[in-house]
């Protein structure tokens, strides 16, 4: 099993130098180290969302309503930000922590107490919680002139070289790879994943993991909240729009089994890496913008078909090691 | 019992007469706007409200549905139908998917004008453009040339590729081009979807495409903001120069450092006052909108209908370091 994952993800990161290399082909600077440093820091929101969803889909979960979590978290830092312009960052991160913390618990009683179908939840909440934007704001937006500069440049402050917002990536990355490899909570989402029925023999409590779950993309929609708010310095209803669709996408291409159970850190960070790059790539290489959308979703549809090759290759593969034993 | 009977239908009946009277005193005005929670429908009703004031005897319904599409319009119309309101001014989200709910309203003699964004002439009595296209066009690519008299690459960053008004304004602009401003060269025209995320991908991608850009236009709010964050960002303040439409409030602090020298917009407040204005007095039989007519919009001015009974108030204003202050603090 772990094999067939380390192969699947160097198969992706395959993928992808091929994509770099194809796009070099018409944009000869898209490869240099420079552009990939930019391109990962364009990608590192949609990497840390990415992650968020990955625990979920793991449990045969789904969340719809972190895009809208994103914007309710976005729009509360921003308002807080333009009233009080004294407060530090730091705490107006953990503020956004806190407050997707919640809307992400909300999601996870649902789930776990009530027992209904996360994707009904979730795709309630997602409306709820876009109205309660509405509400919150009266409809009104957050300027780049209301906010303070130290909200606007933080995630862009350089360290070492590297803006803070691809640190701010890198540490998510290293902290989801501890817990889902080292931690008996990421052992246990993995278990109710692949077989529900046997966690629970096995002494996991399923609903309130799935809870747990639950919190954390809750926790990581309100992060990712205050950084797309800083990074696109503006706050409204409409901000991250359908946006849960192209984190799906990430965890989709990225290897992440819709039925729960399989995939990795590395498959949904390279996932996103992969749509990332084709977002920053359709711009440079002079293809009609009537065309961009069409390449996009072909790229999905594509790597879904390849991993669900994956799939039923391993199947095969159990079948012929067991006529072997 | 009867008597009881009498003096409810005899209560009831007055209390009607009552309401007819009320209505026939006020105007109710409904002012639909393309989606709730925009700045510059915000700024379009206080001047509605300023009208209404003037007026005396108008109610102005400040309304529309909370995502910018024609099926949630559609549903708002109805339900002023049903409110019998005496008129409606729309600004559309589709020219044609609204025409047969606003033909209905017609139909039961509700007075319907379109205004910013256009429905098509079986739809509405008459349209109010916030300025000329080719006014429009041309102004773009002036506010990049001003700043460029060596000349230079400049490219165009806009809303969705099926927009209809900006198509129509970068057409404009194109037509202007080789005659007015020889010197400034059009290298490319992309798409950011009213998207800041799309639209930040396709600023960076023109940056990178063309190191010797000299000009962002933007003819779009949306657009605009995040080109100016991307130029602001990768250093290029001074370099290249953004440009386009945007609501002064949005845009005043990338007029302020430097990112962009200035941006133009219609005013928002007299459009809304305008269409108003317009809708009272057909509404009261005051004008009628026929080809050719020429209309008087209270302290705006006049406007003169043309042959698809739309008519153009002014042309867009500008905003740079003199005025964005005072403008930003309005809308």
């Amino acid at each position: 099993m772990k094999n067939f994952l380390k192969y699947r993800e160097i198969w992706l990161l395959a993928a992808i130098a091929m994509l770099i290399g194809l796009i070099s082909t018409r944009f000869p600077g898209f490869a240099n180290p420079g552009n990939l440093r930019q391109v990962f820091n364009d990608t590192s929101i949609l990497m840390i969302l990415a992650l968020g969803q990955m625990v979920v889909i793991l449990t045969r979960s789904i969340d719809l309503s972190m895009a809208a979590n994103l914007c309710f978290t976005g729009m509360v830092v921003a308002m807080l930000n333009a009233a009080h312009p004294a407060i530090p960052i730091p705490l107006l991160i953990v503020i956004a922590l806190l407050v997707g913390l919640v809307l992400g618990a909300i999601n996870g009683l649902l789930v776990w107490r009530l027992n209904i179908p996360s994707i009904v939840v979730t795709l309630g909440t997602l409306t709820i919680y876009r109205g309660a934007t509405f509400v919150i704001s009266g409809g009104a937006w957050v300027n780049a002139d209301q906010m303070s500069a130290d909200f606007i440049n933080f995630q862009r402050a350089a360290f070492l070289g590297i803006p803070v917002l691809s640190w701010i990536a890198l540490l998510v990355i290293a902290l989801f790879f501890l817990v889902m490899t080292r931690t008996a909570l990421g052992r246990s989402v993995y278990a109710i994943g692949v077989n529900p029925t046997a966690s629970v023999y096995a002494g996991i409590d399923v609903g309130r993991t799935k809870f747990i779950v639950f919190c954390i993309s809750g926790m990581i929609g309100g992060l990712a909240g205050y950084l797309w708010i800083s990074r696109y310095v503006i706050a409204s209803v409409e901000v991250a729009n359908g946006y849960e669709l192209n984190i799906i996408a990430a965890c989709v291409i990225g290897g992440i089994s819709i039925a729960g159970g399989i995939g990795s850190v590395g498959g949904a960070v390279l996932g996103a890496l992969f749509l990332g790059i084709i977002s920053n790539a359709l711009p440079v290489i002079n293809i009609s913008p009537f065309w961009q959308m069409a390449i996009s979703g072909s790229a999905i549809i594509l790597a879904v078909v390849l991993n669900a090759r994956g799939e039923r290759r391993q199947g095969r593969i159990i079948l012929r090691k067991a006529e072997a034993a | 019992m009867s008597f009881l009977k009498k003096l409810l239908v005899t209560a009831a009946f007055s209390a009607a007469m009552f309401v007819n009277a009320a209505y026939a005193e006020n105007v109710k005005i409904a002012l639909v706007v393309k989606s709730l929670g925009n700045g510059f429908f915000d700024a379009a009703n206080k001047g509605a409200e300023e009208a209404a004031k003037e007026l005396g005897d108008v109610e102005v319904i400040y309304t529309g549905p909370t995502k910018a599409t024609a099926e949630a319009q559609i549903e708002v119309v109805n339900s002023l139908i049903a409110q019998k309101v005496n008129a409606i001014a729309i600004s559309a989200n589709d020219a044609d998917a609204l025409v047969p709910a606003l033909k209905k309203a017609m139909e039961r003699g509700i007075t319907v004008i379109s205004w910013d964004s256009g429905v098509a002439p079986e739809g509405r009595q008459l349209h109010l453009n916030p300025s000329d296209t080719g006014l429009i066009g041309e102004t773009i690519i002036k506010l990049a040339a001003d700043y460029l008299p060596e000349g230079g690459d400049v490219a165009i960053l806009s809303a969705s590729s099926t927009a209809t008004n900006q198509n129509a304004w970068i057409e404009a602009a194109k037509k202007v081009l080789p005659e007015k401003f020889p010197k400034i060269n059009l290298v490319a025209t992309v798409y950011g979807d009213d998207d800041s995320a799309k639209s930040t991908d396709e600023a960076k991608g023109l940056l990178k495409s063309y190191p010797n850009l000299k000009a962002i236009i933007a003819p779009t709010t949306v657009g605009v903001v995040a080109a100016a964050q991307v130029v602001t960002d990768e250093g290029l303040i001074g370099k290249v120069n953004v440009t386009g439409l945007a609501l002064p409030s949005e845009f005043k602090k990338f007029i302020d450092n430097g990112s962009s020298q200035a941006v133009a917009l219609w005013n928002p407040i007299d459009l809304g006052y305008s269409a108003i204005y317009l809708a009272h007095d057909l509404a009261v039989k005051k004008e009628e909108a026929k080809p050719g007519a020429t209309l008087s919009i209270g302290r705006v001015g006049k406007v003169t209908l043309d042959d698809t009974n739309s008519a153009a108030m002014a042309p867009p204003f500008q905003f740079d370091k003199t005025n964005i202050e005072k403008f930003s603090k309005i809308y």
